[in-house]
């Protein structure tokens, strides 16, 4: 369960978060919707720890991550997967290298457990025999699989998706949505879905919040958002240019 | 007026706390470099990234180094007849002074910039925060094992720096002057003691440890986008040669 409670930062003098109040339940998939540059991305960085918050608190299974510190923050930490928006793929280190990483630096696992479990992973997302390649040498739809490779090794219980399919066509893009649906059938983690693209988010997950302002305006079920009579969101997930939400023209 | 003194006052606030900010990065990463585990693979690649980087360049430095020393060196000590000492004066300037700090310089242009380059690549990129999400300490990854390979590769390129110097120094009076072979080096055997060599190694290494600090800084806290990688590599190489030439001032005056 993560509970997040009147969370609230600024950024020199700018609001960006105003009081998000939000929480998901074990095993729920949530997608967080909303304006780029709303917020979205700084919200998954206060729960994964590495923002502070002026104010509010972020339970994850009981425990405050906004006031932990050390190693009790990177206890905390190990329960988390984080596919971050470009995939953050080390340079350095192969797909293979980069997918086997957490399990190196993170457990006693021997060589061959490694192997077993990475290619097991790159089986699941779809690139067997690409473990050789460096992030240079591969796609962007291809990096996404690698990131997700990489966050479910360790079989997290939550995992953190920012933004996982911008930039991409939209035949990749509900590929990366069916592999995170395939994923969580398999593995069966926590996960939120920062995105905006709509409507194929409603097809991956189990409840849907919109981030506005700073504020949570709303959350539900797919349908209930859809079918939602804010204006706010309708204006978002219809698109149009008249509205609350200030079009820029 | 008030604007004048609450524009000063923030730049001096904004100095300081980069400053503090600066040293309690270096404190923490001498820290770790004595807490396991240890990344001694991580520490020989850096190694050898030094070294691949800057060996051309510093085999070419040192080499015309030791030959403009020569030339000039030679004009100088034939005005008051005292060529012989030639081999001593070249080796004195190279090992206690010139080696390590050219050497040091070179290194910050070559391999210093590309390590807050790529330092920098990794903090905009989200690498950084994707080894913190995991759990795992961005310090002892990646600045730890440069600071560690610095503190090694820096005194054995101004070793090398050095001793292709003399040679240079050799060539020019030697083989372009005549100077006798014995004298190059039986005068250099005799002026020369450990104690200027121990100086210039103690030299390279606190340069070691300057350039890997500032380079490694400047990358990790890099600001946005290839323009701010840009003003962190250049602001990372004014920064380490200003440091180097003053620290090179203030060991001069100790050990002289």
């Amino acid at each position: 369960m993560i509970r997040i409670t009147n969370l609230r930062k600024s950024f020199a003098r700018q609001k960006v978060l105003n009081g998000v109040n939000l929480n998901i339940a074990n095993k729920e998939v949530m997608a967080i919707i909303g304006r780029s540059g709303g917020g979205k991305s700084v919200l998954l960085k206060h729960i994964i720890g590495l923002l502070k918050p002026d104010e509010g608190d972020i339970l994850i299974e009981g425990v405050d991550i906004t006031t932990v510190h050390g190693d009790e923050l990177d206890e905390i930490r190990e329960k988390f997967g984080v596919v971050f928006q470009g995939g953050a793929l080390f340079d350095s280190l192969t797909v293979y290298g980069n997918i086997a990483f957490p399990l190196r630096e993170k457990t006693k696992l021997g060589k061959k457990e490694v192997r077993e479990r990475v290619l097991q992973a790159l089986d699941d997302v779809g690139l067997r025999g690409m473990g050789n390649k460096y992030p240079a040498e591969i796609s962007g739809g291809m990096k996404k699989r690698v990131a997700l490779a990489r966050a479910l090794i360790s079989e997290p219980t939550i995992v953190l998706f920012d933004e996982p399919t911008t930039g991409l066509d939209p035949i990749i893009l509900n590929s990366i949505h069916r592999l995170i649906k395939k994923t969580h059938e398999k593995y069966g983690f926590t996960g939120i879905i920062i995105s905006h693209e709509i409507p194929e988010i409603f097809n991956v997950a189990d409840k849907v919040a919109m981030l506005y302002n700073g504020e949570i305006v709303e959350s539900g079920t797919p349908e209930e958002i859809k079918n939602s009579e804010n204006p706010v969101v309708r204006q978002f997930i219809t698109g149009s240019l008249e509205g609350p939400i200030e079009a820029i023209i | 007026m008030i604007t004048f003194i609450r524009t000063l006052g923030t730049w001096t606030l904004l100095t300081l706390r980069g400053m503090g900010n600066m040293f309690i990065f270096l404190i923490r990463s001498f820290y770790i470099v004595f807490v396991p585990p240890f990344k001694f693979r991580i520490m020989l690649r850096q190694m050898r990234f030094f070294g691949n980087k800057s060996l051309v360049v510093i085999l070419l430095t040192g080499s015309f180094t030791g030959m403009v020393l020569g030339l000039q060196i030679y004009y100088t000590l034939s005005k008051f007849g005292s060529e012989a000492l030639l081999g001593p004066a070249v080796a004195l300037s190279i090992i206690r002074e010139l080696g390590p700090v050219l050497s040091a310089l070179m290194v910050t242009g070559r391999a210093g910039s590309a390590l807050t380059a790529e330092i920098g690549i990794m903090k905009i990129t989200e690498q950084i925060d994707a080894l913190t999400s995991m759990g795992l300490d961005p310090i002892r990854y990646l600045i730890v094992p440069n600071i560690v390979a610095a503190i090694l590769a820096f005194p054995l390129l101004t070793s090398i720096f050095d001793t292709i110097g003399i040679f240079g120094g050799y060539f020019v009076g030697v083989q372009l002057l005549g100077l006798s072979p014995g004298t190059y080096f039986s005068q250099m055997e005799s002026f020369l003691k450990m104690e200027d060599i121990v100086i210039g190694l103690y030299k390279s290494v606190s340069f070691g440890i300057i350039v890997s600090w500032v380079c490694c800084y400047k990358g990790y806290v890099t600001g946005y986008g290839a323009e701010g990688v840009s003003k962190s590599t250049t602001a990372a190489v004014v920064m380490s040669s200003v440091l180097i030439l003053i620290w090179d001032y203030f060991l001069g005056s100790l050990f002289l």
